[in-house]
């Protein structure tokens, strides 16, 4: 390559924090979804580089279904305290207190119940904008959004009437009530994030390296044992998604190579406990990243619909 | 076509090593052919041999034969992701997908071929390096081909590929490819565009000289259609010409810890064209301004220099008023400035545009209003001629359009500069994306202000 040639990490840097900062000249008041899953900590660094030496003109935003892995809560906490960004927390557990989210009788996955909480927190801060991780190469409905995702006035996903994206003319325009989701990490892919992550030597969850953790094999899958109940009287949030008979606990060493929530989440059998070690593996895997994510599973198009919904 | 049946031709310890090797360069393409020609077959092929393609993907593929009862595997479920789509057997939008090989990582735009959805096909190539054309080697040159030959060709790609598909449905016939390359020949002249066309035959079907050679074509002397996307020359496609920098966003810390940064009044944007360098003498538009480079300020230090399209924050010499939308430009080779522009404009809108409507045009990172003037003629597909005395664009239609917008605005033609010689206009009240436009160059270069800053 010569000498005044990007490499394709520097060129989807480039793109990233041209989106971003389109964001910052385009909307009054724009959010930045952050879990502290490995795509949002990219996107941190990223409005780092697109936004200093001033301040990150965005706070920071997650939803929490209340199911989450406690490494990543705290890890999310940490990383927003040290770049002193605002962080707002809202949770599934207030929205059905509220009567503002209604669990389907039986269904113990929160997953969908992001749904309203997301819209209630964008409806309660008036934002316009919120900046999320998501990937195109992630799931096929993904591979068909827009940078600039327009949502109508009830935050749903219109995949057949979406505005054109012309070379790299972003149109922002949002009308009162109506929002935009704007995906700057569109185009990279699993191996990109690692990478990135490795050139720009970020810090991540201790989930997603090798550890030991009690599981039970369900559909297929690795899944975590839940925390112990809180003992205080409470209601368990994980009735029923603990071990049921004939599912013995065993113990597993393992890692998350994407992180839902500990209901939605399949733990990969794994030695990897560095990122040169997950890009070896990453780059060897014969499965996609979702293929262990029992929220896209349950029909050929569960993220089309909840997409549609206004999920992000 | 049964999965034992298809071929693998990379082995996985070649793609590991690819994966961990960085920096490598990024090559985006787009498909685009009349439906059936059979495109997302194509592009599930690439994935599919260069084992891009997953087990549970394979997986879900294998389950919807089982509900369809066709009993085949269909590479074109791969890419319409959408089940309207699935439904309807059609892609109804541009679909983006991923691959990487040693040599190079690829982003491939899946662009329909449906005549009323041109849009995307615009939209898709708008980005890419390289467009891929697909040529039923049965039907032959259609009325799409040439369309499509003819939008890549208006919208500045430097590479094109006609491919010329099924080419087992013609008996692996040579004559056939060839007459379908000297009618593809003979109008290419005519649209003087492209840096380099290459002719491939092919059967996405069955993989032939898509990832390999095929032994049924021993008489075609090129390469497979994946070595040529892996090693056509795309290092100078990028415009490192005059510098332009349309500025996004003022950077002013607030109550900075460092005092150095007190003062600091940095304008963050992407250099679209050019090299800029501390010391270069600039001017600001529209303002016409003229002062020089303090600084290059980036997250990971100052810089020497920087080129497009990197991501920087530029620091001047002297205290201006620039807000978003002004841009920064070399003092040595200004743009146009002015209110009357004449551009070759694609409509997109369901509403047809008419003279005298009024648009908001949003040119680099600047929107301003703007009136479609008057139509100078819109484009015949098939001869590629403008045709005068059009009334109105409809969807689809590329005409010529003279514009007044409200503000000036700095350009350069499309032709020499696709950052700063582009834009949008967008419908008010529904801020729909109705039209793309490429301008035509000015007729006369910006004339900068007197001021009494030395340089």
């Amino acid at each position: 390559m010569n000498l005044y040639q990007l490499d394709h990490l520097q060129y989807l840097e480039t793109e990233a924090i041209h989106i971003l900062r389109e964001v910052a000249g385009e909307f009054e008041r724009p959010a930045l979804l952050f879990s502290g899953g490995k795509d949002s900590i990219c996107l941190l660094r990223l409005a780092e580089k697109a936004f200093r030496p001033a301040d990150i003109p965005l706070p920071l935003l997650n939803v929490e279904t209340g199911h989450e892995f406690p490494e990543l809560i705290q890890f999310r906490d940490r990383r927003a305290r040290e770049l002193g960004a605002r962080l707002i927390v809202r949770t599934v557990e207030a929205a059905i207190a509220d009567g503002l989210a209604h669990p389907v009788p039986g269904e113990i996955s929160r997953n969908k119940l992001q749904i309203p909480v997301l819209l209630g927190a964008i409806e309660e801060f008036q934002f316009d904008c919120a900046i999320g991780g998501a990937r195109r190469d992630e799931e096929k409905a993904r591979a068909k959004e827009r940078f600039f995702s327009f949502r109508d006035r009830f935050g749903q996903w219109d995949p057949k009437a979406q505005r054109p994206e012309i070379w790299h003319l972003y149109n922002a325009r949002v009308n009162p009530g109506e929002n935009m989701r704007v995906f700057p990490l569109s185009n990279w892919t699993e191996m990109d994030v690692w990478q990135y992550i490795q050139r720009e030597q970020l810090a991540v969850p201790s989930i997603y390296f090798s550890h030991e953790r009690e599981v039970v094999r369900r559909h297929n899958q690795w899944v975590p044992v839940p925390p112990p109940p809180a003992g205080n009287g409470a209601a368990d949030p994980y009735h029923g998604a603990r071990p049921q008979p004939g599912e013995p606990v065993q113990k597993l060493v393992c890692r998350v190579r994407t992180i839902g929530d500990m209901i939605s989440t399949g733990m990969i059998e794994s030695p990897a406990d560095s990122v040169e070690d997950i890009i070896a593996e990453v780059a060897a895997a014969r499965v996609t990243e979702r293929g262990n994510r029992a929220d896209d599973k349950c029909s050929e198009a569960a993220m089309e619909d909840r997409k549609k919904a206004g999920y992000f | 076509m049964e999965t034992a049946s298809l071929s693998a031709s990379i082995d996985n310890a070649s793609l590991q090593d690819a994966a961990l090797r960085s920096p490598i360069e990024l090559l985006r393409f787009n498909t685009c052919g009349s439906v059936d020609d059979g495109k997302s077959t194509l592009i599930g092929r690439l994935l599919y041999d260069s084992k891009s393609l997953m087990e549970d993907q394979l997986a879900a593929l294998e389950k919807s034969v089982d509900l369809t009862g066709g009993g085949q595997i269909n590479l074109a479920n791969l890419t319409d992701g959408l089940r309207a789509e699935r439904e309807q057997g059609i892609t109804i939008d541009v679909a983006y997908r991923y691959f990487a090989t040693r040599k190079r990582k690829f982003i491939i735009a899946d662009t329909p071929g449906h005549v009323q959805y041109t849009r995307n096909m615009v939209t898709g190539a708008s980005t890419a390096n390289l467009s891929i054309v697909l040529v039923d080697a049965r039907q032959g040159v259609s009325e799409q081909t040439r369309r499509h030959t003819f939008i890549a060709a208006l919208l500045g790609i430097p590479h094109l590929v006609i491919a010329i598909n099924k080419m087992d449905l013609v008996d692996w016939s040579e004559a056939r490819y060839a007459e379908i390359r000297r009618e593809v020949e003979g109008f290419l002249p005519k649209l003087n565009a492209f840096r380099d066309v290459k002719f491939i035959p092919l059967s996405a079907l069955g993989g032939d000289n898509v990832v390999e050679l095929s032994p049924r074509m021993p008489w075609y002397p090129g390469t497979a259609l994946l070595a040529h996307l892996e090693s056509v020359h795309i290092a100078s496609d990028w415009n490192l010409g005059t510098l332009r920098f349309p500025v996004q966003w003022v950077n002013r810390p607030n109550n900075p810890a460092d005092p150095q940064l007190h003062d600091f009044r940095g304008l963050s944007g992407q250099i679209v064209s050019g090299v800029v360098r501390p010391g270069q003498p600039v001017v600001v538009l529209p303002g016409g301004i003229k002062t020089s480079i303090k600084e290059i300020w980036t997250y990971d230090g100052p810089r020497a220099e920087a080129f497009c399209p990197q991501s920087v924050t530029l620091c001047l010499e002297h205290d201006l008023d620039v807000s978003r939308g002004d841009m920064i430009v070399g003092a040595e080779n200004l743009p146009g400035l002015g209110t009357e522009l004449q551009a070759r404009i694609c409509w997109m809108g369901q509403r047809p545009l008419h003279p005298g409507r009024k648009y908001l045009l949003k040119h680099g990172t600047q929107t301003v209003l703007a009136v479609a003037a008057r139509i100078e003629g819109r484009y015949n597909m098939q001869s590629f001629d403008l045709v005068a005395d059009a009334a109105e664009l409809k969807m689809n239609d590329i005409g010529v359009v003279q514009l007044q917008t409200a503000r000036p605005v700095a350009y350069d033609g499309y032709a020499t500069n696709r950052a700063t010689g582009s834009f949008i206009l967008i419908e008010q009240g529904t801020n729909l994306t109705v039209g793309a436009g490429m301008l035509f160059p000015p007729t006369e270069a910006a004339k900068p202000e007197y001021t009494d800053f030395a340089i």
